[in-house]
């Protein structure tokens, strides 16, 4: 090895290089870091043995400890169910009144129900429940299947049009227009006196031609005023909640293709516990409930008579 | 008391070199990769600076001990505990002050008032804080003490590390490396009293039901400080501490600093007794500033990064002056300004006020000043909104619009707290919590010492809101306090219009 350049300056070794005239020292590293080094070599060994740490082809070294994330986690979730337990039983022996006016319990579900309505109910009433188009709004005080805290609970239950024995919606609103049921002139008639119903702008003339139409098909679940009926989940048609749409077009292609919603029964898939706390959930964040709709005088009364018609 | 002449470090024929020399020295004469430190053996000295460090040692280890034994009543539940960091129930409390965690702006103040006061100290007065209180200082200190007691002073250390294995060298090792494990031991002990009760604690750590993080952060604090004190000692400060470094950025030449008066003590060379002192320096060249270092440097070669300021080298120094009969301080804590006005026959000036110090004090005041106006209007209640965003707003109905908020509302107080919550900014609104009536008010009882969430729907009858985003406030009373919040209720312009 040929003699290496010292710096004149501090004595020190370099290592040769040099930039713009600047060179570079060749300063020993203390020993106590060598020593921290071998330490850190030493520790990762022992790790490899005590820990999961090599890939193989089939699986991988379990290490002496037998550590595992995997069984961490399961003793986690058994854990997490036996402290879920104990809430439950309080939400099992409690009516859905009583747990409303108990703030403490009413707290513990509506913790849960915001967790259960979040991973199961979110994906379509949206994460505040404040629906979409053709999922109703949960949070306003307009109910299809009404929104006391036991009508709340026994939709959750059974679902609508789930297939469960006692779903709701054993009715359905008919596609009209793709089952051919009206003609597309009737339809567009219909649309018209629905915007008259809703007390919006609407030609007098179709609105006269569909009176008759709107007896025959929609009556029987609307009610002859268009006011709506629990019973069946028929909405409202004079209030300004739509839930497939307000405008004219929206309104031409429900009648038109007559969508139904639809809705899973989750007491199969939930604890009738965790079904209580959801609907002391939904309940609680709604705006209480305006009442089974009435036939109220429509808003468009002169359009709706015919009167203007006749003038 | 012999006299201090190093023999040992001294190669026969040359010059006396100090444990830094000698290390340069070694690792540049091939050393490899690694250079090897070089031990140093701090030699004992008496004198003033040494028993300012002694009454400083056992007073900054007693305020580390004694600390978290100090009992401090607080109301209902609390730790009674003067200072203790509580990490589960996320407070921090010291003697009357409770620190919540979105309060760490105040540590953030104390940690810049330290620095701040590190920048002022240093910046009149050298590493005062290297030199006298740096953990890392005192327990070195405290472990040479020990290493003292049981292998003697500094040539029977040497010799004792160049002897051969004896029973005699056995136990002095084996002896000092127990106490200083027991000593790491106990400040890994007491460090963790500072993060749980600590006579709970003490209790919990014999029979084996402290939290596991106790023993784990025991058992860290007790391996550095083995380590760190008794076995890397200056090399911590030289190569690991930051602060060396930064130092030389708050230095001026009018910074006191320990100091070795060349202008009085050169040209330096041995001196026979009964000599004249004519016509050389009163520096007699015999190595006792060198030898008492704990760093392991020679002060006389100037300022320099190791040098931690603590002042031993000036004790040894005026023990052998007083000896051969001149005036003390020819190594002293002095200023460059001063050594060079007095080599240049001027009278030394020692200002104290510089800009340098004006900023850092001014700094400092300014600091301190905002931290103690934030501590004395620190808030018992305090709110915060949450406007629902999904829905924003939700329509009734009759077109009436509702808004939902979630209101937390800080109770930094040790009672519980009544309070009514009031929504203002939208004539007309009505207020309600889930599952009660609109229009009836919301009240709340707020539990002591913590955070509580509440829910409030604020429904508006049509017609009276002014803009689609309008804005509004919450307010939380108390009978003796109030906190209050803006934000926003939105609607949809139609409902606006």
């Amino acid at each position: 090895m040929s003699e290496r350049e010292r710096d004149d300056h501090s004595g020190t070794e370099t290592t040769g290089h040099e930039w713009d005239g600047i060179k570079e020292l060749d300063t020993p590293l203390p020993r106590w870091w060598l020593w921290t080094w071998y330490g850190s070599i030493a520790v990762a060994i022992v790790y490899w043995i005590l820990m999961p740490a090599w890939p193989g082809i089939t699986g991988y070294t379990r290490g002496l400890l037998g550590q595992s994330d995997r069984t961490d986690l399961s003793g986690e979730l058994a854990r997490l169910e036996t402290v879920r337990g104990q809430g439950l039983v309080k939400l099992k022996v409690a009516s859905l009144a009583e747990i409303e006016k108990d703030p403490q319990l009413q707290a513990y579900a509506l913790q849960v129900g915001q967790s259960v309505f979040g991973d199961n109910c979110a994906t379509c009433h949206g994460s505040g429940g404040g629906g979409a188009r053709g999922y109703p709004n949960l949070r306003d005080d307009i109910w299809l299947w009404g929104g006391s805290l036991e009508e709340i609970q026994h939709t959750i239950r059974v679902g609508v049009r789930s297939g469960n024995a006692h779903a709701r919606g054993e009715n359905q609103m008919p596609a009209f227009g793709r089952d051919q049921m009206l003609t597309a002139a009737q339809i567009g008639d219909l649309a018209e006196y629905v915007m008259a119903l809703s007390g919006r702008n609407a030609d007098a003339a179709a609105v006269g031609r569909a009176r008759q139409t709107f007896a025959d098909q929609c009556a029987a679940c609307h009610g002859p005023a268009g006011a709506g009926d629990r019973g069946k989940g028929a909405p409202n048609l004079t209030d300004g909640e739509w839930l497939y749409g307000a405008g004219r077009e929206a309104i031409t292609a429900q009648l038109f293709n007559g969508r139904n919603g639809v809705m899973p029964a989750w007491e199969t898939r939930f604890s009738p516990e965790t079904v209580k706390a959801l609907a002391v959930y939904v309940h609680a964040n709604a705006a209480g409930d305006s009442g089974a709709p009435v036939a109220t005088t429509a808003k468009n009364v002169i359009l709706l008579s015919g009167a203007a018609q006749a003038r | 008391m012999t006299v201090v002449i190093d023999k040992l470090s001294k190669k026969p024929g040359g010059e006396p070199e100090s444990a830094a020399a000698h290390a340069r020295k070694r690792g540049d004469a091939g050393g490899g990769l690694y250079k090897p430190r070089t031990p140093i053996y701090p030699k004992l000295v008496h004198g003033h600076w040494r028993r300012i460090k002694w009454a400083l040692l056992i007073a900054t280890l007693a305020i580390y001990y004694v600390t978290p034994w100090i009992r401090w009543e607080r109301p209902g539940a609390l730790p009674d505990q003067a200072v203790l960091v509580d990490f589960f129930g996320r407070r921090f409390y010291f003697f009357g002050i409770q620190l919540w965690p979105q309060e760490v702006y105040f540590i953030t103040g104390l940690l810049v008032m330290g620095a701040l006061s590190l920048f002022l100290v240093t910046s009149l007065f050298g590493r005062l804080w290297c030199g006298y209180a740096c953990p890392q200082t005192v327990w070195t200190d405290l472990y040479i003490y020990v290493e003292r007691a049981f292998e003697g002073d500094r040539n029977a250390r040497m010799r004792l590390d160049a002897a051969p294995w004896s029973f005699d060298k056995l136990w002095r090792k084996g002896g000092k490396h127990a106490v200083w494990l027991g000593l790491a031991f106990g400040t890994g002990g007491a460090w963790i009293f500072y993060f749980r009760d600590a006579p709970t604690l003490l209790r919990e750590f014999w029979t084996g039901q402290a939290p596991i993080t106790s023993y784990i952060s025991c058992f860290l604090l007790t391996a550095t400080t083995y380590v760190f004190a008794g076995h890397m000692r200056e090399q911590v400060c030289t190569y690991m501490c930051p602060w060396p470094r930064i130092q030389g950025a708050m230095l001026d030449e009018h910074s006191l600093q320990v100091t070795y008066r060349h202008d009085r003590g050169e040209p330096r060379g041995a001196h026979k007794k009964g000599a004249g002192w004519d016509g050389r320096g009163d520096c007699i060249d015999c190595n006792a500033c060198v030898v008492a270092c704990p760093m392991g440097i020679d002060i006389r070669d100037g300022a320099q990064l190791e040098c931690i300021n603590c002042g031993l080298c000036i004790d040894a120094c005026d023990e052998i002056m007083d000896r051969v009969g001149r005036p003390r301080g020819l190594i002293a804590y002095d200023t460059d300004d001063a050594v060079a006005a007095r080599a240049a026959k001027r009278t030394p000036r020692y200002p104290m006020v510089r800009p340098r110090t004006l900023y850092y004090a001014g700094a400092l005041a300014l600091v301190s000043a905002i931290m103690l106006w934030g501590l004395a209007n620190r808030e018992t209640l305090d709110l915060h909104v949450l406007r629902d965003r999904n829905p924003m707003f939700i329509r009734l109905h009759d077109g009436a619009i509702r808004n939902a908020y979630t209101l937390k509302i800080a109770n930094r107080g040790f009672e519980p707290v009544p309070v009514e919550v009031r929504f203002e900014g939208v004539p007309g609104a009505r207020v309600s919590t889930p599952g009660g009536a609109d229009g009836t008010p919301v009240t709340a009882v707020l539990p002591p010492n913590e955070v509580s969430a509440i829910r409030v729907f604020v429904t508006v009858p049509p017609g009276s809101l002014g803009a689609a985003s309008q804005p509004a406030g919450f307010e939380v009373r108390a009978a003796a306090a109030a906190a209050g919040a803006r934000t926003t209720f939105l609607s949809d312009v139609e409902s606006a219009r």
